[in-house]
């Protein structure tokens, strides 16, 4: 048992045939994810790539193979409604990897999944990965190796960096979740770290956060008070300008709570350890294991 | 996206919020006529995408046509500089002239979106005239607050009278802000706004209550459906670089004060990057998030971009990923150094697939780059080149 995706995940693919979606479902084929079916609105009843059915509509393809989870590479425009689509169906996880969707109609989203008590991961996210067992995502994988330590990230290419300076350690990860870059997720770090609490493969979380929003603030609130594995984080941005967006929809300073000195202040107060550059994290993560042991 | 003063209280009187009288002027004479046909005193405001004009010299109360069209000429083509601009200003390229107001009250009433509840959250306070952050500093418990609910996304008649209630208000003011509070919230919702204030909602000795000033951004990810709001983008409020970047496909830049350049890849890296520099007492140049890194021209580019800050004094290149490919990337390096006269020194770190081709482009290009194997120890090569130490 990982969190949110192992051996038992049976994939769709929302936007299979796309150029996208259909390059990255490759890739989790490739690494052993049981991809069971495609929804391309209109193209159903084809076979992608030879192996994958093709239906019009997720009701469809849950109906006829059995799918439980979700990865959507679906246009922004119209990719809130495909969220909706797949939560309606009852799929989870549901990783919405698409950048670029108006904040409005995540807020819908998020707001529904809740509702429905389904988890959106994203948007704007690399996806999901359990090591050596499930991958629903756009990461790479040599980065990553079996193990037990979380990794939750609002950020892709950190998270690639990050998992393979651990992976270099031989420090292996239970599950790596990037939650994405957006100012609203359809799961905070707060409720992924509520996650690895509860999951018996992981002994210790890295949390990668940065400037914007008070997602780190909640997650402190649920280390302080639910927490009992050793968390480890880092914040990017610390040098970032205000009022500046850096890259990330959700990146940018706007109150005192959105500054990595806030952040790193709340997690350090909750207990957790806050190092200042990402190749610390994984000599501090083999420290807190070892004084664990 | 940004928009100026005067953009903003358009939308707000098209919703029905009441705004004082006025208009925008692009010389000295339009704004000596508007003067005039206001009559009285009247106030004349540089328009430009930032706040905190006021103490910039950027907001000018005068008593005559004539007045007004001296101060207008030496605002316009001006950069005013205020504490939300950074060092260099923004340009005033036209400003607002409106009817002086004798305001008795200020308060401010505010929409942004709360990420820790993925909801909008109405925000509303007696003390208006300051900026929200320094009301939520000094004197929290006059915020009012509500959020909208994010599954219907609109807000209810009693939230409006929470507001309302909230603020210490005679019954007239009262009965205004709990009507214009649904307004902005309509505003806010169907605009696809990421901020919308209204700051100070002023109330007057005549007993009016007006936005007296009005700042609406938007979210950029929805301008597609709102053509209306995309036309009034204005390139002349952006850092040249920044919008040539744009212009180029490089997914974000932001210039900083330092001297060290990077290229990166992922928005988060990026900014690790920075940290990690100015951790060991560098200091960065800018932000560069190179996107998907799928073509070397954009690699061209983004060097052309750094290179062209003259206070560039080295340029770290860190690649990572699955997606990058080093080939492609050194392909684009390559032809940057055949382009452009680079005088600075170049350390790079690329880590991805096809490494082994990107090596032998490399060197059989013979440029002569800093390479770097392990994250920190680019940052520290690139920390000591910038520094004019020679490497060893």
């Amino acid at each position: 048992m990982s969190i949110l995706i192992d051996e038992g995940t049976r994939l769709l693919v929302q936007g299979i045939t796309g150029s996208e979606g259909g390059f990255y479902t490759h890739g989790c084929i490739e690494y052993g994810t049981n991809v069971v079916a495609g929804v391309t609105p209109g193209k159903g009843g084809s076979l992608w790539a030879e192996k994958v059915p093709v239906f019009n509509t997720v009701e469809n393809a849950v109906r006829e193979t059995g799918a439980n989870a979700s990865i959507i590479f679906v246009p922004a425009a119209f990719a809130a409604d495909a969220a909706f689509e797949a939560a309606y169906a009852g799929l989870s996880p549901i990783i919405l990897i698409t950048e670029f969707i108006p904040t409005l109609d995540m807020a819908r989203v998020r707001n529904f999944v809740k509702e429905k008590g389904v988890y959106l991961i994203g948007p704007n996210c690399p996806g999901v990965i359990s090591p050596g067992k499930c991958k629903a995502g756009i990461m790479i994988p040599q980065a990553f190796m079996p193990g037990r330590v979380g990794v939750i990230s609002r950020s892709g290419t950190l998270t690639y960096e990050v998992a393979a300076m651990l992976t270099e350690k031989e420090i292996g990860q239970s599950t790596c979740v990037g939650v994405g870059g957006d100012q609203i997720p359809g799961t905070t770090m707060a409720e992924v770290l509520a996650l690895f609490e509860k999951d018996a493969e992981t002994d210790a979380v890295v949390l990668i956060g940065e400037i914007g929003g008070g997602f780190e603030q909640t997650a402190a609130e649920f280390i302080r008070e639910k927490m009992s594995k050793p968390v480890v984080a880092f914040i990017a941005g610390s040098t970032a300008p205000p009022g500046r967006r850096m890259g990330h929809a959700g990146a940018i300073v706007t109150g005192k709570e959105g500054r990595a000195e806030e952040k790193k202040k709340a997690l350090a107060d909750a207990g957790a350890t806050v190092v200042d550059t990402p190749p610390e994290l994984s000599d501090m993560i083999k420290k807190v294991l070892n004084s664990e042991n | 996206m940004r928009i100026h003063e005067y953009q903003a209280k358009k939308f707000l009187a098209d919703y029905g919020v009441s705004v004082p009288r006025g208009a925008m002027a692009k010389t000295a004479a339009e704004a000596a006529g508007i003067a005039k046909e206001l009559g009285g005193r009247v106030v004349i405001k540089a328009q430009i995408h930032a706040g905190a004009r006021g103490k910039a010299g950027g907001i000018k109360t005068v008593d005559s046509p004539d007045e007004a069209e001296r101060e207008t000429s030496s605002l316009l083509g001006s950069r005013l500089k205020t504490h939300q601009t950074g060092e260099e200003g923004l340009i005033v390229n036209s400003v607002l002239v409106e009817e002086a107001l004798n305001s008795i009250k200020e308060l401010y009433l505010g929409i942004a979106i709360d990420s820790a509840t993925g909801a909008p959250l109405l925000m509303a306070s007696e003390a208006g005239g300051m900026e929200i952050e320094q009301i939520a500093e000094k004197t929290p418990e006059k915020i009012v607050k509500c959020h909208v609910d994010p599954g219907t996304l609109q807000l209810r008649g009693f939230q409006a009278r929470e507001i309302g209630f909230g603020l210490k208000l005679g019954d007239k003011e009262r009965a205004a802000v709990i009507d214009i509070v649904p307004r902005l919230c309509s505003l806010f919702v169907e605009k696809d706004c990421s901020l919308a204030e209204i700051n100070p909602l002023s109330v007057t000795a005549d007993g009016r209550v007006l936005a007296v000033d009005a700042k609406l951004n938007f979210d950029d990810s929805a301008l597609y459906r709102h053509a209306d709001i995309k036309e009034l983008y204005d390139p002349h409020q952006e850092n040249e670089l920044e919008m040539m970047a744009k212009k180029k496909g490089i997914a974000s830049y932001v210039k900083l004060e330092g001297d060290i350049g990077s290229m990166v890849n992922g928005a988060g890296l990026a900014m690790a990057v920075m940290d990690a520099i100015k951790h060991i007492g560098g200091k960065p140049a800018n932000f560069l998030d190179l996107g998907t890194v799928n073509n070397p021209e954009r690699v061209l580019n983004a060097f052309k971009i750094i290179a062209s800050d003259p206070g560039v004094k080295c340029i770290l290149v860190n690649i990572f990923g699955g997606m990058a490919r080093v080939d492609v990337i050194t392909r684009g390096l390559v032809e940057a150094y055949s382009q452009i006269d680079i005088k600075v020194p170049v350390v790079a770190r690329l880590k991805g697939t096809n490494a082994a081709e990107g090596e032998r482009i490399l060197s059989e290009s013979g440029i002569n780059l800093i390479k770097a194997d392990a994250f920190h120890e680019a940052i520290e090569k690139a920390v000591t080149a910038a520094s004019g130490n020679v490497l060893g």
